[in-house]
């Protein structure tokens, strides 16, 4: 068995390994479209090209809609047939109803947003549940860059010089929980996930989440915890 | 003298003009109070019906507009006015859909308008033309839609005044409207754009051939003051960037100005151009009648001021789109109106597109509309079980 399979490598006859819908989502998309239950009603905001919109319509038989910024994006989205609105955060969301959604998912855009408090406020009233992801700015790799080299921190997930970056609020994991605290907001579950993307479980309040973590996904709800 | 624009004698309005005409002999209570019958719907189909019902979309037209979306213009000759968008494969694909396009309730091409005979006195209405709105033309497009057995069409779409007709079928007759695509529309019509409407309703009574309206029993046509209205309407079609690339200051087949009042420059001769050639084609009483019908268009009037009450319960997928450089019915306008039908949690796409081409755009070659359209209509059709082309 082994001898003939490898024989089949060598003259590139293996089935290539089917790459599912799934596996082809950014790392960070995975987390949250796997917390996201089937048909639920579900707004993802700065939803880019529609890649997390397209895979829970077309496999999990969510609602899906989606707001986002670029005109290319909004393209993108509005072509493959997603209900999707040009707007931004700060601005676009305050007509929808309280409740209007069962999650909402704000992935690595809330350090963009003018109003990051408000906006936070904001995904409370409109649904059920939000789904927050960013890069965690007290990550260990961006505190030593800084440390070492006296100058703002470019990795791969804050890939742009500070005058070009659209980051304009960059917080750690640790500045997140202390405004959902502030604000009355429950999370409800936390994913850390190191520089590669591996998932690893630390309690999010604690200090070493906040040093070794390069990105946190966090459910929230309404209420206080 | 000469400079000013001289009218020609329009070819009459003529019976002979191609494609499908409906008598509807039952009344139509208007806006206004009055019930209005019976009256002709002159309208084009394209494309095939399909056995279920369920590929219809109604083309509504714009102010100047007609139905002849895609065939020659039976009076100038000029090419459909949007074949761009409509044919076998493209974005309103007439292997896959049954177009329909009806001249609006008060136009000049074939349906019932001031124009026309008014069976209680034999004469034109001319003025006793009842005051209709954006609404009373949908009503009576429904009568067309009834008669053609659809009972729900896939989409309604239409771009500006057509845009308006989209949003009052969805909010007069939402169960009927599986999608509905306005294109550089409003949710009301703005006091700016009631204000350049004034502009060409003065210029055309301030016209002496105007007749108090009665210009067609006195043999006359107020050409000069149709074909001013048109040359001012048309400057808030167009943009300022794209007025400048496409004119300048450029002079009109002379190396300097002439100190006088001649077309001089490119610009001048354009618009004169376009004035002339307008009233052709159009009546000027009807255009009195369908600038008020676009005026009185507010969708929220009726619901305390809200629009989004005016969508409430709607089940209806709605595409928006705008573009950057139209000023007459800016983004801003479709921004509300989207936030509106997020209010209501309704099913809206909205695309803001990057052109200097001004409102006329949707008119266009704008392959980022056609794009969005397509892509919104795919994504209906996929909704509604439509077979692909």
């Amino acid at each position: 068995m082994a001898v003939s399979r490898s024989a089949a490598l060598d003259i590139g006859l293996a089935a290539p390994k089917p790459v599912s819908a799934h596996d082809r989502l950014r790392r960070d998309l995975r987390f949250i479209a796997d917390m996201i239950e089937p048909s639920a009603r579900v707004l993802d905001i700065g939803c880019g090209d529609g890649a997390l919109l397209h895979y829970l319509a077309s496999e999990k038989g969510v609602d899906a809609r989606g707001v986002e910024l670029s005109q290319s994006g909004v393209n993108a989205c509005v072509t493959q047939g997603l209900s999707v609105i040009q707007g931004d955060a700060d601005s676009d969301l305050d007509a929808y109803p309280a409740g209007a959604f069962d999650v909402v998912v704000l992935s690595q855009t809330l350090q963009a947003t003018r109003q990051p408090r408000r906006v936070l406020e904001t995904l409370m009233r409109i649904g059920e549940r939000a789904i927050v992801s960013f890069p965690n700015f007290g990550f260990w790799r961006i505190r030593l860059g800084l440390a070492l080299t006296g100058r703002m921190p470019v990795s791969p997930l804050l890939n742009q010089t500070w005058y070009d970056t659209p980051n304009i609020h960059l917080c750690t994991i640790r500045d997140f929980v202390v405004l959902c605290d502030e604000i009355g907001v429950r999370i409800e579950k936390s994913v850390t996930l190191d520089r590669y993307g591996h998932p690893f479980s630390l309690d999010p309040r604690g200090a070493l989440a906040n040093l070794l973590a390069e990105q946190g996904v966090f459910v929230l709800t309404r209420g206080v915890s | 003298m000469s400079s000013a624009i001289t009218p020609r004698i329009l070819r009459r309005p003529d019976a002979d003009w191609p494609g499908h005409r409906l008598l509807v002999r039952e009344n139509l209570p208007l806006d206004c109070g009055i019930e209005f019958g019976p009256f002709t719907i002159a309208y084009q189909t394209y494309g095939r019906l399909n056995a279920e019902r369920s590929n219809a979309i109604l083309i509504c037209h714009a102010l100047t507009g007609d139905q002849y979306v895609a065939d020659p213009h039976p009076i100038t000759g000029h090419p459909g006015w949007w074949l761009t968008m409509v044919g076998p494969g493209l974005v309103l694909d007439t292997d896959r859909y049954f177009l329909i396009c009806a001249n609006v309730l008060g136009g000049c091409m074939g349906t019932t308008g001031p124009k026309d005979i008014d069976p209680a006195t034999g004469k034109p209405y001319a003025l006793s033309f009842p005051v209709i709105t954006v609404r009373d033309m949908v009503r009576a497009q429904k009568r067309l839609i009834d008669h053609l057995g659809i009972e729900s069409l896939f989409c309604v779409i239409g771009g500006s005044m057509g845009g308006m007709q989209v949003l009052e079928w969805a909010t007069t007759y939402p169960e009927c409207v599986f999608a509905a695509a306005p294109v550089a529309s409003a949710a009301r019509h703005s006091a700016q754009n009631i204000a350049f409407h004034e502009v060409g309703r003065q210029a055309i009574m301030a016209d002496p051939d105007w007749c108090d309206g009665q210009y067609l029993e006195a043999g006359r046509r107020p050409g000069r003051g149709l074909a001013v209205a048109r040359m001012a309407a048309h400057i808030t079609y167009l943009s300022e960037a794209a007025l400048h690339r496409k004119f300048g200051r450029n002079l009109q087949d002379r190396n300097a100005v002439t100190w006088g009042f001649d077309a001089d420059f490119q610009v001048e001769s354009y618009l004169r151009h376009q004035g002339s050639t307008f009233v052709d084609r159009f009546d000027a009483n009807s255009y009195l009648y369908i600038t008020r019908a676009m005026d009185y268009f507010d969708l929220g009037a009726e619901h305390g001021g809200s629009v989004a009450a005016a969508f409430r319960g709607t089940g209806t997928r709605f595409c928006i789109i705008s573009f950057t450089s139209d000023w007459l019915f800016p983004t801003s306008e479709s921004r509300e109106l989207v936030h509106a039908l997020n209010a209501v949690a309704a099913n809206v796409s909205f695309v803001e597109i990057e052109t200097d081409k001004g409102h006329d755009a949707f008119l266009l070659h704008e392959p980022e509309l056609f794009g969005t359209l397509r892509g919104f209509l795919n994504g209906c059709a996929e909704h509604r079980g439509l077979a692909r082309a």
